[in-house]
């Protein structure tokens, strides 16, 4: 079971929390284009490697925060409130790899 | 009487105490200490069950838990009787009840053996390919024909009665296996001043200590040096050590799971004590002390009974004083078997023969043969001979063209096999550390870690007990570090004992019969053969994962502990690839079975999933009404009285609502209480109606859609004051509204001053609905004048109802004139209770959820997840009128406005009535245009809602069809498969179309 820093509480294991999809999707205005509203609903990067998620500590806090982890390892690389910029995770990716190499 | 097989002195065991116990109800006798194994082998029992999927006669081939073949059900009653537990782990008692598996009658004669017979015909995927026609066979008959002739034992006839706890634990160090090496890093811990948990899965710590009698550590023997550090670790106050206990699972985060046994080895179970116990423990480093297990020959009838690992027969000897037979043989590949060799000959017993397949032999063989015994290197087992236990193999001379050439059969009563050893990777491959292979021992070890883990000892490759110990001691010493503890540097043994070598043989041994004819087993549980495997590359498998799976190598409950690295071997030979690159399967949790109990805990039976229960439970009780789940909520249904039917019953409640009054309880009702100064702009953003202008002590039915524009859930919303609203949602959505509230309020909204509280359990809420619905309340109500000129329709007022504080709602889910009392939970069941008999005198009734659906329909009410189902807008579902037109903005407005979801030929809300007006439509039923559709034509709609309805008289039902509201008066038909009813299409409003009722 994973344990996850709740940036508000601290470390906790993980059923105390639940994930709420993929982090930084803005929600567009009335005025978004059937591709935008598309993108919006739908299509997610779904990627191998980094993603930037939602987590709400449900059974805790209720707080929402964004994460970026690493969906192979499942290991949790930055965890950050929400309303902050999205981290670059190419270059967050570029240092795991420099850690694991040195 | 002692056994005649056990020694005269020596081993572990408590030789004053004996023992009765009884195999397949024969009476035996042993000692404390004696696993059921040892005590078996000491009353020369080494036929023990019957294999898989041939039944052929089986014995005991291993001293632990790795025993693929030992498998025994151990009876205390009916509910305490457990199945596949391995006689090698099994730990005897008086009165231990065990029986044999797998065969019929009796295990010496065994009918299900005739399937050795026709072996030929269950080769690698016998099942898939014999009973594949036809299709409707498969279940009705082949499938339980399988699973009686095959598996392994019964589950219990009656429930577990007993208790199984769980616990959760952290630590600084935790040590898996409490050999040589976990011993050495738990004191290493320990000195430092860690919190250590150590656990091992024998009943006593030592591991191999236990065996090697020859073994001195520090001056000492080895069970000496053991039991000093076992005391010490067991005084310290910071260390928690765990015998009996399986690290069964290595997870995420350093999450062990362990499973310890707690009573299965009694006589008799403290009343008080869990049977078993889980332990979830987060530890900051894990020391993976699980040693290695040693690999058995793949040779023709290497299963036969009497067949068994060397080291296993060393530790039968040493630890429990036991003679695995008279006259043995043995056959190996590296040097450990000379060391059981020369202990069973020094304790008397005869040594027929040596066979080892390396020509130049190892370390040992001098001293084998001062001992006295027969070595003859370069040589294989060609075959053995013996039907319920050997009685002689046959050894071949290992010939330049790897083939044997028979040269002798020697008799003998049993048959020490060793091939090698393989280090314990399980738990680190669970950890998701990589493994590497080496070539020098042609193992694989850990490799590159994933987790906060460090192996030592044999499980990291490492043999020869000084550095097995010196290497423990250093892991504990460092795992201590990366915890954050100080240590005082590294500490070095010296130690004097055998020294097994991992290296070995791998795969199937030279023989001099034809490979494809002979039978030589690699997986003894599941009965694969290496001919099995070699078939199966033939056939066109060529991944290792697929050959597991088709050939069922490695799947039996033992996960191949003893057979999986001779499988790979030979698949890769018969690939012609090296090791490493055809690649090892998945090791999974759990290492060894766990029970069904210590997952469950206390989950069962009423601890299952807990009830929810309104404030009002007991009184509806009391009234005899028929509750339905609904969630995890207990909800009356109907109220019958004496003699009537759900019917009948529902039939009086509707009736008595839309005639007099009726009483019922709504209270599971979702509700949040939205606060704030924002609160109003909140409401207007989330809902689909506009919310801004709602007076104070006005009411509004509102929808809520996702933003994909789709009904995610309805409820009438109260304004309290300015800045608060009283919100209800479905019983069902509650939480989901709430999360999905937070979710915009947290992330999308967060400048809105608004605060959301769950209420849903702080009000218990009461509908009084019928023309006297005014009546009933009235005597009740202080502080709020409930004319109709006061208090209109969809109106919220604050006051006191039988005194105290209440919110009241003219409101109605019944098309009737009616109200919505919501006080205090506390005193849900006096307002119930008060309520009740009032209503009764005025000639209504309590009514249930049954009667509310039906005069819900009746109106044509929608039920969110009824007649919605996640894909219908609120223009689909008739509710356009309650979308805020000239909103420029709510959670779904732009979702709904995509191309499909405002699209001609939509599904939409329509009612059905039945031609001949009493057949109830079955809910979910489609819809077709006409009685006997084409084949491949699509129905075009589906019934959602159906009752009889006995206000209008008539069965009625709500459907979402096609273009369904330029379809009124349409006929059209609902397929069944008595043959098609015809409908015809109406308004969805059956009652009351001008609502006129509302207003009393
Ligand atoms: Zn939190």
């Amino acid at each position: 079971m994973l344990l996850i820093r709740c940036p508000y509480c601290g470390e906790r294991p993980e059923i105390e929390f639940r994930n709420m999809g993929e982090a930084h999707i803005l929600r567009p205005g009335t005025d978004a284009s059937d591709d935008e509203i598309a993108d919006f609903l739908y299509r997610r990067s779904n990627t191998k490697g980094l993603i930037a998620e939602r987590w709400r500590h449900v059974h805790g806090c209720s707080r929402f925060f964004n994460a970026v982890r690493h969906t192979v390892t499942d290991k949790f690389v930055s965890i950050y409130k929400t309303g902050e910029p999205k981290p670059d995770l190419t270059a967050l990716a570029a240092s795991l790899n420099g850690v694991a190499r040195s | 009487m002692t056994a005649p097989f056990r020694t005269a002195s020596g081993g572990r065991i408590k030789r004053a105490e004996t023992l009765s116990f009884s195999f397949d109800g024969r009476p035996l006798e042993g000692h404390p200490g004696d696993t059921l194994a040892s005590a078996l082998l000491a009353n020369g029992i080494h036929l023990v069950g019957r294999s898989f999927k041939y039944h052929r006669p089986r014995g005991i081939l291993t001293a632990g838990s790795e025993e693929p073949n030992a498998l025994v059900t151990i009876a205390r009653d009916a509910g305490r009787t457990t199945p596949n537990l391995r006689a090698t782990e099994v730990e005897i008692y008086s009165g231990l009840k065990a029986s044999s598996q797998n065969r019929w009658p009796s295990l010496s004669f065994d009918v299900g053996g005739i399937n050795d017979l026709f072996a030929p015909i269950f080769a690698s995927g016998f099942y898939y390919k014999t009973f594949m026609w036809p299709k409707s066979f498969w279940r009705s008959v082949y499938e339980p024909q399988i699973r009686a002739a095959a598996g392994f034992g019964m589950a219990p006839e009656k429930p577990d009665p007993d208790r199984y706890q769980q616990r959760y634990a952290h630590c600084d160090v935790m040590v898996v296996g409490a050999g040589p090496a976990g011993l050495a890093a738990a004191l290493a811990a320990m000195e430092s001043g860690a919190r250590v948990i150590i656990v091992d899965e024998g009943a006593e710590f030592g591991g191999s200590l236990l065996t090697d009698t020859s073994a001195r550590i520090d001056g000492k023997t080895g069970w000496h040096w053991a039991a000093d550090i076992i005391m010490s670790l067991g005084l310290s106050d910071k260390v928690t050590c765990l015998t009996r206990t399986s690290a069964f699972g290595y997870y995420a985060d350093n999450m062990i799971g362990l499973s310890e046994r707690i009573t299965d080895h009694l006589e008799v179970p403290p009343a008080h004590a869990p049977r078993e116990r889980l332990w979830q423990v987060r530890a900051k480093h894990v020391v993976l002390a699980t040693g290695a297990l040693e690999r058995p020959l793949v040779f023709p009838g290497n299963d036969r009974p009497g067949v068994m690992l060397a080291e296993a027969a060393r530790t039968y000897l040493n630890r429990y004083g036991v003679k695995v037979g008279s006259r043995v043989a043995v056959a190996t590949a590296t040097d450990s078997a000379y060391q059981a060799a020369i202990d069973l000959k020094a304790a008397g017993v005869e040594i027929a023969v040596l066979v080892d397949v390396r020509p130049e032999g190892g370390a040992l063989v001098e001293l084998a043969r001062e001992a006295g015994i027969r070595v003859e290197l370069g040589a294989s087992v060609c075959d053995t001979v013996g039907r319920l236990r050997i009685s002689s193999l046959a050894i071949g001379r290992i010939g330049a063209d790897g083939r044997a050439t028979r040269f002798e059969t020697i008799a003998c009563d049993g048959l020490l096999v060793s091939g090698g050893w393989t280090p314990t990777v399980h738990l680190y491959s669970q950890s998701r550390g990589k493994l590497r292979f080496d070539a020098a021992s042609q193992t694989f070890l850990p490799g590159v870690g994933a987790q906060a883990q460090i192996s030592a000892g044999a499980a990291n490759g490492t043999f020869g007990l000084e550095s097995v110990l010196n290497e423990g001691y250093a892991a504990g010493e460092a795992a201590a570090r990366a915890a954050g503890k100080k240590t005082f540097g590294a500490k070095t043994f010296s130690a004097e004992a055998t020294d097994a070598a991992p290296a070995g043989t791998l795969g199937a041994l030279p023989t001099d019969r034809d490979p494809s004819r002979v039978r030589a087993f690699v997986d003894f549980q599941h009965d694969v053969t290496a001919k099995d495997l070699k078939l199966a590359l033939r056939e066109g498998f060529r991944s290792i994962e697929h050959m597991k799976r088709y050939t069922t190598t490695g799947m039996a409950t033992d996960q191949g502990k003893t057979s999986n690295l001779n499988a790979l071997a030979i698949a890769a030979k018969e690939l012609g690839k090296d090791i490493p690159s055809v690649g090892l399967t998945t090791f999974r949790m759990p290492y060894t079975p766990v029970s069904f109990g210590i997952l469950a805990g206390v989950a069962r039976g009423d601890m299952f999933e807990p009830v929810r229960q309104t404030a009002a439970h007991a009184s509806a009780l009391a009234l005899g009404a028929v509750f339905e789940d609904v969630g995890a909520w207990k909800r009356a249904w109907y109220f019958p009285k004496a003699g009537e039917t759900m019917h009948q019953a529902v039939n009086r409640e509707v009736t008595a609502v839309r005639q007099t009054v009726g009483l019922f309880d709504a209270s599971t009702l979702g509700k949040i209480e939205v606060v704030g100064p924002d609160a109003a702009e909140f409401m207007h953003r989330l809902y689909t109606n506009p919310f801004l202008k709602l007076e104070v002590g006005r009411c509004r039915y509102g929808i809520l859609t996702k933003d994909d524009g789709f009904v995610f859930d309805d409820g009438v919303v109260g304004r309290i004051a300015a800045d608060r609203f009283h919100v209800t949602t479905t019983t069902g959505g509650a939480a989901r509204v709430l999360s999905h509230f937070e979710d915009y309020r947290q992330t999308e909204w967060p400048d809105l001053k608004v605060w959301l509280t769950s209420t849903s359990e702080q009000w218990a809420t009461f509908a009084i609905q019928g023309p006297k619905a005014r009546d009933i309340i009235a005597p009740f109500v202080e502080g709020i004048d409930i004319s109709a000129a006061a208090m209109p329709h969809m109106s919220v007022r604050g006051g006191t109802f039988l005194g105290v504080p209440a919110r009241l709602f003219r409101m109605s889910f019944t098309g009737e004139f009616g109200f919505e009392v919501n006080v205090p939970a506390d005193y849900g069941r006096a307002v119930w209770d008060a309520l009740y008999p009032a209503v009764i005198a005025a000639g209504g009734a309590a009514y249930g959820t049954e009667a509310m659906h039906v005069l819900r329909a009746e109106k044509g009410y929608i039920i969110v997840g009824q007649e919605t189902d996640g894909t219908v807008t609120p223009d689909d579902a008739g509710l356009a009128w309650a979308i805020g037109k000239a909103k420029a903005d709510f959670v779904g407005k732009r979702g709904m406005l995509r191309a499909d979801l405002v699209a001609p030929g939509r599904k939409q809300l329509v009612g059905l009535e039945t031609v001949d007006g009493t057949t109830v439509l079955e809910e979910g039923a489609q819809i077709t245009p006409v009685a006997v559709p084409a084949k491949r034509s699509h129905a075009i709609g589906h019934v959602t809602s159906s009752y009889q309805s006995p206000t209008v008289g008539r069965s009625i039902a709500l459907a979402l069809l096609e273009n369904g509201r330029a379809r009124h008066g349409e006929r059209l038909y609902v397929p069944m498969p008595n043959g098609a009813i015809a409908v015809v299409v109406t308004d969805p409003v059956f009652y009351d179309k001008e609502g006129k009722r509302l207003d009393g």
